[in-house]
């Protein structure tokens, strides 16, 4: 039997998990250990489809018996098994870090009861859109996400949060809309909605008819995406929502879109129609999020800027439509889920130990609690590219593309992928300075559990402890680390994913992989040949 | 293909309606915006399915062409599904606005307002002489034994000249221990221009 037609399980486990835990959810202690050991069964699945999958080999599982085109079809390539395992790794650190601040809290804010069977749905449709062949079923998995993403996003019903859930819900159902009636259009144009199928078929269209599917899809993905003019609900709404939730969302939901980009840019429509106004997009995407982060003095809400600035690092690689931009691009999607996550997850650390994420009343963080403050450094300073780091080495990636490709645009690319850098450590800088090393007095309006003395906080006995059991609990810093170590790893590690990246790269830019896997060997793929001379000269 | 056209003039009809209701501040029309644009949708993939046919299923003597689409039947299922679901959350948001808030409209974010309302002048990064800050303050003696570290800055405001104080030790004619310097400097403080747009002359 074939490891990869396991694949599906990636999808139903944590659905099962998702009932069971709704089935317990008077239980709360069987409802947290069903839902952490399921998403770890999954992650060790997935592992393993990442190992078959490594040296190149595409499998495709048809559901149902169906035979493609007709049936609906998942696919495991080196891509979607790399996003498959990092997304259940993060989501499993984040699901750790919420169990763990449910316990510490007693459940006033976050009704856990509820949250797990939702967070679970939320993987099961981040996977299913990771492993989806076709495009209905993968609309159907952004919306199993979006939807599950609805209710995590207004957990508690505080009014802040049903605001920002508003905002959130209508932009999210609009793309959806969206997606909906390019899928309508492409299925009007070809008669399929199979991908590897629509791959041969859309190359048959004529140009105009093409280049309108091809604009309505990247626009319904732009906005799942943030891609800059289409990017506003984003810092809008991210922030405002529990500090776990923020975190999945920022490392997931927005690389879900991306991942969609890259399949509609290297499957559906290979070549570089669209590559100049990409680029441009992925340029703007850069420094105006960025600029955006710059004004901010609310960490979450400057993450969530730095996210939308980041996401156009992605779209640069992308629009360079060569291996090495492709390779980047994929090893930046990787770097960017576990660093954007764990810096989300410290912030709420922060949030807990300061009493405040506003960098107006924060101080002093570096000598009350140095782990928290290495914990935010290492993440913090990825994401700003200082080299040792793997945001460094992708950033670089990226940089070689440019200077490859060589046109005056990329150049600009280059140039604003370099400015972004800098305005970010610059950023990263200034929450460093204000929250974790000026003294708490310095602050503009500190938060009071900053400025209570050593004395008052042990003035009764056994004080002390329970304080930072409370304020820092051990489950929560844990999985911080867990997942601030997984991003270090990706910097040790960063040769064999580097080749791993590369070879996804290749064999999407040539698609005959994926083709043959879905629709059988020795189905002619138009256009294949002359990818693959691109492909040699690259790396 | 042939295509209905009052099917696609009604779906025409839907959209125009769904956009611009959606593009209204009340949440009750945005909803009935969703919904509309939801069904125009359905009737668009309808659409794609081509002329209407024989029900698909399937009989020996009947030719292929002459079966209706059903594959865009089976993704209307599940896009009606799915804008239920939808549906059904959006009037809970609402109706928990509405306890929450007594309002039917979408509301301003707090934090947006409060940014944009920040004036681009910020005391720590952009004051002319940056306050001293430090653990240990620079005292000089001069040679009859008296602070002078301060005397250039004092000079400046006593001439007036300068309608934006410097912020040291010695500042606005009163003394002011270094430990406070920070905490003094910021808008609204004493020693601050009360419009301090543009950062120091």
């Amino acid at each position: 039997m074939n490891i990869a037609s396991l694949a599906p399980l990636a999808v139903v486990l944590p659905i099962l998990g998702a009932a069971l835990t709704f089935l317990l959810i008077r239980h709360s202690r069987a409802q947290r250990a069903v839902s952490i050991g399921l998403l770890s069964l999954t992650l060790a699945l997935e592992c393993l489809l990442l190992a078959a999958a490594w040296n190149g080999g595409t499998a495709a599982v048809t559901i149902g018996g169906w035979i493609p085109p007709f049936g609906i079809v998942m696919v495991v390539d080196q891509f979607s098994s790399l996003m498959l395992v990092v997304s259940s790794a993060v989501s499993l650190a984040v699901l750790v870090y919420a169990t763990g601040q449910g316990m510490a809290d007693g459940d006033e804010d976050a009704p856990v009861s509820i949250f797990h069977p939702t967070y679970l749905i939320l993987v099961a449709g981040v996977s299913n859109a990771f492993l989806s062949g076709d495009l209905f079923n993968l609309y159907v998995g952004f919306e199993i996400l979006l939807t599950a993403s609805y209710v995590l996003m207004t957990l508690g019903g505080t009014g802040p949060r049903i605001r920002a859930g508003v905002t959130y819900v209508v932009v999210s159902v609009v793309s959806s809309v969206l997606f909906l009636i390019a899928i309508a259009m492409v299925y009007g144009a070809t008669g399929t909605v199979n991908m590897a199928d629509l791959a041969i078929k859309l190359g048959e269209l004529d140009q105009g008819t093409r280049t309108l599917l091809h604009v309505m899809l990247l626009v319904a993905f732009g906005i799942k995406a943030a891609v800059f003019p289409l990017s506003f609900w984003l810092p809008d709404s991210y922030p405002t929502a529990p500090a776990p939730v923020t975190a999945v969302f920022a490392g997931l939901l927005t690389k879900v879109g991306v991942y969609a980009m890259v399949r509609t840019e290297t499957l559906l429509f290979p070549g570089d129609t669209l590559n100049t106004p990409l680029m441009v997009v992925a340029l703007l995407t850069m420094v105006v999020g960025i600029l955006g982060a710059l004004a901010q003095s609310d960490i979450k809400r400057l993450l969530s800027f730095t996210l939308v600035s980041h996401i156009g690092y992605m779209v640069f690689g992308l629009a360079m439509s060569s291996a090495v931009g492709l390779a980047a691009a994929v090893f930046y999607v990787a770097h960017h889920i576990t660093i954007q996550t764990s810096l989300f997850l410290v912030t709420g650390l922060i949030e807990r130990r300061g009493g405040s994420s506003s960098v107006d009343r924060l101080g002093g963080l570096a000598k009350l609690s140095p782990v928290l403050a290495l914990l935010f450094f290492i993440p913090g300073m990825n994401l700003a590219g200082i080299p040792p780091f793997s945001g460094f080495l992708g950033k670089v990636g990226l940089i070689q593309a440019g200077i490859e490709l060589g046109t005056p645009l990329a150049y600009a690319l280059v140039i604003g992928g370099v400015v972004t850098s800098l305005l970010t450590l610059l950023a990263i800088a200034r929450v460093w300075n204000r929250a974790f090393w000026r003294r708490p007095t310095d602050a503009e309006h500190p938060a009071p559990v900053l400025l209570a003395t050593p004395a008052a906080r042990v003035s009764g006995p056994g004080a002390k402890v329970n304080n930072t059991v409370t304020l820092l609990p051990r489950t929560m810093v844990g999985s911080t680390a867990g997942l601030v170590v997984l991003g270090v790893a990706l910097t040790v590690f960063a040769g064999p994913l580097f080749s791993l990246s590369d070879r996804a790269a290749r064999d999407m830019l040539d698609r005959t992989p994926y083709i043959e896997a879905v629709l059988g060997e020795g189905t002619a793929v138009p256009g294949a040949p002359a990818v693959a001379t691109s492909v040699g000269g690259a790396r | 293909m042939s295509v209905n056209l009052t099917l696609l003039i009604v779906m025409g009809a839907l959209y125009a309606c769904g956009i611009y209701l959606i593009l209204e501040r009340s949440l009750t029309r945005v909803l009935l915006g969703l919904m509309l644009l939801a069904n125009a949708t359905n009737l668009l993939i309808l659409a794609t399915g081509g002329y209407a046919g024989l029900a698909p299923l399937f009989a020996k003597d009947t030719p292929a062409q002459d079966y209706n689409d059903p594959l865009p039947q089976a993704l209307i299922l599940t896009s009606i599904v799915i804008s239920f679901a939808v549906t059904a959350f959006m009037l809970g948001i609402i109706y928990r606005t509405w306890v929450l808030a007594r309002q039917d409209e979408i509301q301003d974010d707090l934090e947006d307002r409060r940014v944009a309302a920040t004036p681009s002048f910020d005391a720590e990064d952009d004051a002319e002489v940056p306050a001293e800050t430090s653990e240990f303050p620079l005292t000089m003696l001069g040679s009859d034994g008296r602070d002078v570290s301060n005397q250039g800055a004092s000079r400046v405001d006593a001439d007036g000249e300068s309608g934006q104080p410097v912020a040291t030790l010695v500042a606005g004619g009163r003394e002011m221990p270094a430990e406070h310097a920070a905490a003094e400097e910021k808008p609204g403080s004493l020693n601050v221009d009360p419009n301090p747009e543009g950062g120091g002359k």
